[in-house]
């Protein structure tokens, strides 16, 4: 032990933006991040978990729907239930939300087709740990690529403090034609009522480099930093 | 001790009304109403999976298959509705 932040970033059949994650969070001083196979128990001692994109067991049934049921689901629950920060990104925000951790559905996006650009989002509340960092209507450039990202609201609806991004076009106006997969209310990610689970469909991890981005946008570093380092 | 053998039961997932549903649409509008089989009004598409079961009865075998789908989340009630039906 050095004394760093720890974080588990778990790696299901299929995943393939954990090293990415991994990589992202290695550049904030004092993080130490690892990867985490989904049958291994060890990630109960960590400090926060990452959920990364990718795929996981053929989104076979639905997008996160097998992930959902894996041993490490169940203590991520746990340590969610404790308050620790859980990040999902892409396939990890469609397995909380196939956990349950997550209220509502992810569907397929209504062109029924795979979406992989650069998109903005705005920031809707700076009251969880990974948006603290941010200001409310700020926007960031993020990248999407994904299938089912057509977010759907629970019956009961999101609660206001649940809605973390929003698409939006370059000067936040939150639009018809910002929204690149017909995601109700434009909804980009979301949280839990405590604010400690995030779920988003964008890409942070893909947008913390310059060199990364043909906007050359750092943005996705800032919700890094604001999970692990505060305001 | 009563016999049990083998039950097939169907189970069909599909968004729910008002999840909207546009691989059923875009089947209806672009091929089969485009068509001209204009006795055809809506077209849903969904999810299927038959479960081959061992019970004694049918009843049973549905009985078990829907709280398996209700216990693993075979469906998100957030957004879909289920039918389970014996084959």
């Amino acid at each position: 032990m050095t004394g760093g932040l720890r974080v588990a970033v778990v790696r299901f059949p299929g995943s393939n933006c954990d090293s990415d994650a991994v990589r992202a969070m290695k550049a904030i001083r004092g993080v130490e991040p690892d990867l985490v196979w989904h049958e291994d128990g060890a990630i109960l001692g960590y400090d926060a978990v990452v959920l990364p994109g990718g795929f996981s067991f053929g989104d076979y049934l639905r997008a996160g729907a097998i992930a959902a049921r894996s041993p490490a689901i169940g203590r991520v629950r746990r340590l969610a239930d404790r308050g620790v920060p859980v990040l999902g990104i892409c396939n990890g925000f469609q397995v909380l939300i196939e956990a349950g951790l997550l209220p509502g559905a992810l569907l397929r996006n209504s062109t029924l087709r795979f979406v992989c650009r650069w998109t903005t989002v705005k920031v809707e509340t700076t009251r969880t740990p990974f948006t603290r960092g941010m200001f409310k209507g700020q926007v960031l450039r993020m990248p999407i690529a994904h299938n089912e990202g057509r977010y759907f609201p629970p019956e009961s609806s999101l609660k206001s403090g649940e809605l973390v991004f929003r698409y939006c076009d370059e000067m936040g106006r939150v639009t018809r034609a910002s929204n690149p997969t017909g995601t109700t209310g434009n909804v980009a990610g979301i949280c839990n009522r405590e604010g400690n689970v995030l779920g988003l469909m964008p890409h942070p991890e893909r947008a913390t480099e310059s060199v990364l981005s043909p906007f050359s946008s750092e943005d996705g570093r800032l919700l890094f930093e604001s999970m692990l380092l505060g305001d | 001790m009563s016999r049990t053998r083998l039950f097939s039961v169907n189970v069909v997932v599909s968004n729910r009304e008002g999840a909207g549903d546009p691989e059923g649409e875009t089947i209806y509008r672009d091929l089969v109403s485009k068509s001209g089989f204009d006795d055809v009004k809506s077209i849903r598409s969904g999810k299927f999976l038959r479960f081959d079961v061992v019970a004694t009865n049918q009843a049973s075998a549905r009985k078990l298959v829907a709280s398996i789908c209700d216990e693993l989340r075979i469906y998100n009630p957030a957004a879909h509705s289920i039918s389970v039906e014996c084959a």
